[in-house]
Formats: C-alpha cells, sequence, structure tokens
C-alpha cells in the first residue's frame, strides 16, 4: 500500500452560505501531495463545511476544487462523493453497525471485496485479529482505527478526517494521534483533517491552514504559524500572547521591553507580540531592561506563570520552568529572550 | 422557485414522484370530501346548519366529555396505586388494566350486549322478562369508558414514575400533609399527561363507529353512516363529515399544543433516587378491591363473556368453520395488502422527511398524517364520492377498500420507521458514498438493513388495525365480501350473540396479543 501516493488538493475561492449564513466565504488553500495538513479554527468557523465541500457531501455555490489534474468541482462541474476517489473518517466515525470489522473495512471494495487486501489494511492499523468481531464491542480507540482502515482501503487520492481525536479521553488521544500519523505517512496517501485542538494541529500536520469566518487567515507550518502569525488575530488565536504598544523606525521598533528588529516597511505606531514564553526575568538582566514587580505566580509543575507589573503600570506574563520560585512583591528586570513580532498596529 | 421547494439536498427524482403520489394519495379522501361539499356549498350548509346537526354535536360531544372523564376517574387513582404506593401486585395491576384497550370497541360494546342486553346472560340468570335498557347513552358510555381509559392510564402512570421525589420531599418538609402534596405538588405537574391522555380518549370517541352503533346511539359516525345508506344524495353525510373532520382538527391542534407544553414539565433528568413507595397501612384493601373490580369489569368479564357465548356457538353449530375461515382469510388478507402498501408507503414518506427536509418533503409527511384526523367513515365515504364521480372501475373492488385501510392507518407506520431511521446517523449513509457507492446502493446496502425492524413494526401495525376495522370495511367492502369485523357488527345488530361470538373470539386471539406487545413500545389509537 506504501507505493501508492495520494494527490495534490487545491481549493481556490471556495464559497458555500445556507440560508443567510455564510459558512464559506472564499477560501483558498493547497495541501502538497503525500502531506499531513490541518484545517484549524474556533467553532463556526466553516472547517467542516469546507472539507464535507472536498468530499462532495455538499455542493458548493463557487469556487473550484482540483485532486491532482481532476476537477471534481467547479462552473458546471460537480462530481459525486462515489467518483472523488476521497475517503474520509467521520467525527463520530460513522461505521456500519449491521456488519463486522472486516465488513465495514471491505465495504468500499466492491462487492465481493479481496479478503487478502482487507486482511492487509486492517494490519496496517493493528486490528487483524478483531477481523469478525461486531463493530460495537470495539473500544473508542478500536472504532477509530476501523473508521481510518476503512477509508484507506480503496486506496483514495486523498483522506479527509473530521476532528478524529476528539471522542477519545486525553491518554488514548495522545497515542492516537502517533498511531495514525505514522499509518497515514506509511501509506503515502494525501491527507486533511479538520481541528479546533492547536495542539494537535501543530503536533501532527506537516502543514495547517487556520480558518477564521469562512476564509484562509494563514497556511504555513506549524512553526511558521506559532512563531511568525501573520496578523494580530492569528497570535492571539494560536497560544497565548503579550502585546505591547512600540513605534517603528528605519527597521527597528522601539517598546518598553527595548529595541527590535522589525520588517523594513513597517514604519510608526506597530504592536510587538511576544509569547510569555519570550518573555524572560531575572535579577539582573542585560543592561538597560526595564525593572517590574512580580503581582502574582501560578505554579504548574513543569513550569510557572508570572504575572508582572512594570514601574511604567503596564502588566504582563512570562512562563518560566518551575524553578527558581518567584514570590508576589519580587523585584525583577524583564527582557525579551526568543522571537517575537512586530505588526503595523492596524494589521488584523 | 422549483430549487426552493426541494431543499439543500435534492431527493433522487424516482423518490421524490413517490413522496407525492402517496401525499396526495393521503390526503384524496378529505379533499374529495371537501370538493363535494364546495360543490354545492349552499345545499351543504343547509345541511350542515340544522337543528339536527347541532344536536348530534351536542350528543357526541356530551359523549365524549362523559367518557373522557370517566376514564380521568378511573386511570387517576390507578396511576398512583400502581406507581407510588406498595399496593401488592402493583406491576401486574398495571399491566392487566393496559389490556383493555387491545379489544376493538365494537367487539366491547357487543359483550356488554351480549352480557346486559336484552335476552343476555344477566336476562337468562335472573330469569326475568325485561331489564333497563342497555342501548343509547348508558351502553355507548360504559363500552367506550371501559376500553379506552387504558389511554390516561398509560401517560399518566409514566410521568407518576418520572416525576423528581425531592419536590415531595420539599414539600413534606414544609409542613405539608400528603394529600396536601399530592394536590399542591403532584397533581398540577400532572395536567399535561392527564389533557393528552383525554384528547386521546376524545379522539378515539369522535371517530369510533363500532361501539355507538351496536349502541344505537346517534353520534356523528352513526348519523353519517346512516345518511349515507339511505339517500341517494349524499351532501348530506358529506356535510357532517366536514364537520366531523374540522372538529377532529380542533382536537388534534389541542393535542399538540399539550405535548409541546409537556416537554417544560420533564423533570431534571440524571440520577434521581427512586420515590420511596408510599405505605398504603389498612387502606389496601379497598385499594386493592378498586383495581380488582376495575380488572374484573374491563378484562375478566368481557373475556368471559365471549368465551360462554363462543363455546355456546360452536357447540349449537352458529357458524360452520368454513365461513369462519373464510371470514378469517378476508380479514387477513385485506390486512396483509393494506400492510404491503402502508408499509412502503409510510417508508417513502419516512425517508423524504429525515434525509431531504424541503418545504414539499414537509408537506408529504404532513399529507402522510392525514389519516389521524380521519374517522374511518370519512375516509370510506370520501372515497366513495371519488371512485363513483371520478374512477368507477374501482368502485366495489378490494382494492379501493385496501386503500381506504392503507390511507386510514399510514400515519401508524411512519412513526416507527421514522424513529429508525432517526437512529442511523446520516453520517453513516455518507461514509457509504464517500467509499464508492451509488445512492440506490447505499439504500440497499445500509440504510434498508438498519431500518427493517422499524419498517415491520410499522407494517405489523398497520395489519393488526386493518384486520379489526370496521366502517370503512362496511362502506367499502365489495358486495358479499364479509370480514371478521363485518360478520360481528353484523350478528350483533340482529341480536345472533352465538353467531359473534366466534368471529370476535378469532379476531381477539388473532390481533390482541401482537398489538399489545406492539403498544408497549409505541402509541395505540383506534
Amino acid at each position: 500500500m506504501s507505493a501508492a501516493v495520494g494527490e495534490a488538493l487545491a481549493v481556490r475561492g471556495l464559497r458555500k452560505s445556507f440560508g443567510t449564513v455564510e459558512a464559506v466565504a472564499g477560501a483558498d488553500f493547497d495541501v502538497p501531495a503525500g502531506t499531513i495538513c490541518a484545517l484549524l479554527g474556533p467553532s463556526g468557523c466553516g472547517k467542516t463545511t469546507t472539507l464535507r465541500l472536498i468530499a462532495g457531501l455538499e455542493r458548493a455555490d463557487a469556487g473550484t476544487i482540483a485532486l491532482g489534474e481532476r476537477e471534481l468541482n467547479g462552473p458546471g462541474t460537480f462530481v459525486p462523493p462515489e467518483r472523488r476517489r476521497i475517503g474520509m473518517v467521520f467525527q463520530d466515525y460513522a461505521l456500519f453497525p449491521h456488519m463486522d470489522v472486516a465488513g465495514n473495512v471491505g465495504y468500499g471494495l466492491g462487492r465481493n471485496p479481496d479478503p487478502d487486501r482487507v486482511r492487509k489494511t486492517l494490519a496496517l492499523v493493528g486490528l487483524e485479529a478483531e477481523a469478525h468481531r461486531p463493530v460495537h464491542e470495539l473500544s473508542g480507540g478500536q472504532q477509530q482505527r476501523v473508521a481510518l482502515a476503512r477509508a484507506l482501503a480503496p486506496t483514495p487520492d486523498l483522506i479527509l478526517l473530521d476532528e478524529p481525536f476528539s471522542n477519545l479521553d486525553a491518554s488514548m488521544r495522545e497515542r492516537l494521534r502517533e498511531e495514525v500519523r505514522a499509518i497515514l505517512a506509511d501509506s503515502g496517501v494525501t491527507a486533511l483533517f479538520v481541528t479546533h485542538d492547536q495542539e494537535e494541529a501543530l503536533s501532527i500536520a506537516d502543514r495547517v491552514a487556520v480558518m477564521r469566518d469562512g476564509r484562509i487567515e494563514q497556511v504555513g507550518t506549524p512553526e511558521e504559524i506559532y512563531s511568525r502569525p501573520a496578523t494580530r488575530w492569528m497570535a492571539e488565536f494560536i497560544g497565548e500572547i503579550e502585546v505591547l504598544p512600540g513605534e517603528a523606525r528605519g527597521g527597528r521598533a522601539h517598546c518598553v521591553l527595548g529595541t527590535l528588529p522589525a520588517d523594513s516597511g513597517v514604519e510608526g505606531p506597530v504592536d510587538v507580540l511576544v509569547r510569555p514564553e519570550s518573555v524572560a526575568i531575572g535579577l539582573h538582566g542585560p543592561q538597560g531592561s526595564p525593572t517590574a514587580t512580580v503581582v502574582s505566580r501560578k505554579f504548574y509543575g513543569h513550569d510557572q506563570l508570572v504575572e508582572l507589573e512594570l514601574s511604567t503600570g503596564e502588566r504582563l506574563r512570562s512562563r518560566r520552568l518551575g524553578f527558581p520560585q518567584w514570590h508576589p512583591g519580587d523585584r525583577v528586570q524583564v527582557w525579551i529572550e526568543g522571537p517575537a513580532d512586530v505588526l503595523a498596529r492596524d494589521a488584523g | 422557485m422549483v430549487g426552493a421547494l426541494l431543499g439543500r439536498q435534492r431527493p433522487p427524482t424516482a423518490l421524490l414522484v413517490a413522496g407525492v403520489i402517496v401525499g396526495l394519495g393521503a390526503v384524496l379522501p378529505a379533499a374529495y370530501l371537501f370538493v363535494v361539499v364546495g360543490g354545492d356549498l349552499g345545499a351543504a350548509l343547509d345541511e350542515a346548519l340544522t337543528t339536527d346537526t347541532a344536536l348530534v354535536v351536542l350528543r357526541s360531544l356530551g359523549l365524549t366529555a362523559a367518557v373522557c372523564l370517566t376514564a380521568i376517574a378511573i386511570a387517576l387513582p390507578l396511576a398512583w396505586l400502581t406507581s407510588r404506593t406498595d399496593l401488592p401486585g402493583r406491576r401486574i395491576w398495571a399491566t392487566l388494566a393496559a389490556l383493555p384497550l387491545v379489544i376493538p370497541s365494537y367487539v366491547g360494546a357487543y359483550l356488554i350486549v351480549a352480557a346486559l342486553g336484552p335476552s343476555g346472560m344477566l336476562q337468562d340468570a335472573l330469569g326475568v322478562e325485561r331489564l333497563p335498557s342497555i342501548y343509547g347513552f348508558p351502553g355507548a358510555w360504559l363500552a367506550l369508558s371501559l376500553f379506552t381509559f387504558p389511554l390516561v392510564l398509560l401517560p399518566v402512570r409514566a410521568t407518576l414514575q418520572r416525576l423528581d421525589p425531592q419536590l415531595e420531599e420539599a414539600a413534606r418538609s414544609m409542613g405539608r400533609t400528603p394529600a396536601e402534596t399530592f394536590r399542591t405538588v403532584i397533581l398540577p405537574q400532572l395536567g399535561p399527561a392527564l389533557a393528552a391522555g383525554s384528547l386521546l380518549v376524545a379522539l378515539y370517541v369522535m371517530s369510533d363507529f363500532g361501539a355507538v352503533s351496536i349502541m344505537r346511539f346517534e353520534s356523528f359516525t352513526t348519523e353519517i353512516y346512516v345518511q349515507y345508506r339511505s339517500s341517494f344524495d349524499r351532501t348530506g353525510a358529506a356535510s357532517l363529515a366536514a364537520v366531523l373532520v374540522l372538529l377532529m382538527l380542533v382536537l388534534l391542534w389541542l393535542n399538540g399544543r399539550v405535548r409541546r407544553r409537556q416537554a417544560l414539565y420533564r423533570s431534571t433528568p440524571g440520577t434521581a433516587r427512586p420515590a420511596r413507595p408510599y405505605a398504603l397501612g389498612p387502606w389496601r384493601w379497598p385499594a386493592l378491591a378498586f383495581c380488582a373490580a376495575v380488572v374484573l369489569v374491563a378484562l375478566v368479564l368481557p373475556v368471559g363473556v365471549l368465551i360462554y357465548w363462543a363455546s355456546k356457538g360452536i357447540s349449537a353449530g352458529a357458524m360452520s368453520s368454513e365461513l369462519a375461515g373464510a371470514l378469517a382469510f378476508n380479514s387477513l388478507m385485506t390486512g396483509a395488502f393494506a400492510a404491503l402498501a402502508g408499509g412502503i408507503a409510510a417508508l417513502i414518506v419516512a425517508v423524504l422527511a429525515a434525509r431531504y427536509s424541503s418545504p414539499l418533503s414537509r408537506w408529504v409527511e404532513r399529507a402522510g398524517h392525514a389519516g389521524y384526523a380521519l374517522p374511518g367513515v370519512v375516509v370510506a365515504l370520501g372515497l366513495v364520492y371519488f371512485a363513483t364521480r371520478a374512477a368507477p372501475g374501482i368502485y366495489q373492488t378490494v382494492g379501493l377498500l385496501v386503500f381506504a385501510l392503507t390511507v386510514h392507518y399510514l400515519p401508524l407506520a411512519i412513526g416507527p420507521i421514522a424513529t429508525a431511521l432517526g437512529q442511523v446517523s446520516p453520517r453513516v449513509e455518507e461514509a457509504a458514498r464517500n467509499l464508492g457507492r451509488s445512492q440506490l446502493t447505499v439504500f440497499r446496502t445500509i440504510t434498508a438493513p438498519l431500518v427493517r425492524g422499524g419498517v415491520f413494526a410499522g407494517a405489523a401495525l398497520v395489519f393488526l388495525h386493518a384486520i379489526k376495522e370496521l366502517p370503512a370495511t362496511l362502506i367499502l367492502a365489495p358486495t358479499g365480501f364479509e370480514t371478521l369485523a363485518t360478520e360481528i357488527w353484523e350478528q350483533t345488530t340482529f341480536g345472533f350473540y352465538e353467531a359473534s361470538a366466534i368471529p370476535a373470539l378469532v379476531l381477539v386471539a388473532i390481533a390482541a396479543p401482537p398489538l399489545y406487545l406492539l403498544s408497549e413500545r409505541g402509541t395505540v389509537t383506534a
């Protein structure tokens, strides 16, 4: 099966309205062949609708969807779901309750599925031994893997996963993420999965497309998405962020924590975006670092979140390892240590 | 425009066409009735707006009110005793008390007449010349009350079992006596269930033909039947039928309102402790006597009377086994055809409504439920008009009878199929589409196997009700085509109790046990 390689997906100007609500409002993105891409966004942003449009379960109002050389959706074109060669793993798995595991996996292989092929697909997800069990007897994790095997069995060009891990408990989710990632990578299929869980998106996807109000806000590698958010909304959506007002002149941005490099095009009032883990504190910081007072501290074991008040009255948070301990009232110096982003004030 | 009618998920054309045909078929009897009335509105209004009509309305409403009150008077104490007290054998009492519901009203009425009527069992036993007459209001009231009170018992008992016992405990802790607590805390919460149950009784009584005709009580349905039989000008029957349909619609509208309000009264979900049963103490003896009396009068005596007359009839050779067999065959055959047609039609309606929501499919669904608002007598009358005027070829055929039974009981079949479809996630069907199967294949390999149980249950309900249907069969059966139901009715009308008993026993034996089992899961209607 690993010989099969998926096709590249290209989505352009995709639109879909339900009544007066525009669920998908002109979405553009690509998923390169053989990669795993996450479609990440808050609930109600249109990501599941996008997935259903790609699968052909809904008809788009406008826009094109192409898989490799084939146009699936476009002006005058609508390929029905059964002829798209796209596999889908549903949020609640949607296993056929009247069939056993092998029956589910073989369903997409035609009227008389090759038992050998079914067995190999089950082996891929480690469920050979369960082939003849009724699906309702399986655990949530096993059902999830049956759903994945069923979608992979007909060697689709693209596989879609809708919130694939949301029905599992936390420890199971962690383990299965790795497994599913490995299975998808092995099979070489192109995969697009929808999630609202940023940790999930950042940890298993090769690329992440962030969706907001029916549009794609930013596409990039997980590292780019996290460390170089394109807009202030992006920065606030992913992880925690501190926003410091500043002023940019000639490629340098000045803010209360010092001076940073800025893109050459940026001039005038700016927002300096810095994640709490890039806010360093210590009794003795670099020359010229401002001083602050520790206001409160939350201890999480591995790390601690320290809230600071600068002498100018501004507040910001710093995430540090668990030790040394800081206490309310401690006087410290504050500086930036790590990535920070400078955006013109009006952006997003 | 067409797109707006068809909605977001466009259904396959064949399914849509089939759905529209089913919907049109279901509203055909009512539509034709109103066409007849509207065709000569002046005459129809003259017929409808008479003191005779007013008297019929008053008599029917009076009977309905009396039966509702009696049903509540029997059902409310029974529901409380069997759900919230330490009454010995309370589960068994509840089960036995629900059983009379599966006795058809005309069989119940026949048994009362055969026991208390002229030359009935009581007169025989007492050896007297005359008894006070059972016919008219007293007989109709007794028969309908005895066999419909379970319609109130079931919802009230279910509500009592669901009530949060903490509310009662709170009331008691605030110094209220048990009687005050019942009146101020429990009874108000039972309001919706009581109203819903009584409305079912009212719908049953208003559309009943069998009991009132055997008891010679002039109600809506009997008046329609008499007018239809006795005159060639059928405007009179049609105008009365139209008024009856309007009254039924009012009752159904009230029923819908009550059901919506019922949702608000539902107690909090979760792990409510079961209520501590109320200790009856010495009161358990009168309580037991009450339960025993209800079960005796509504169940044991009727069954006893039936067996008494049937054994008399068999030993006297009142009916040949060939004739009994032929009657049973006719009943079973019409029932089977109606079940087949009803099962298929209901599946079409349910799939359209559940999977392809649109204004058009909502219309089909509503039309499919037209049978609820149409008493059997009205369905039959509407089809007589249609057949004699528009399609004389089908008049006096078994096919037209089967059509009437299908339309009348279609709503019974839609319920279980819709429930079964509701339990199949549309995602499961979409998953199958994604795996490369066409819509039709997905229906055959996924949807159909998953809803099979619901389709069988729905078709079985149509079958069991169709084999005991009386008025539509009386009106529409071809001349000489008798069924168990029509034979029971005719023999009873002539006072031949022995001859009625054999088909009645056959009918109860065939229909009652499965009907009881099925009604555990769904609703029971006339």
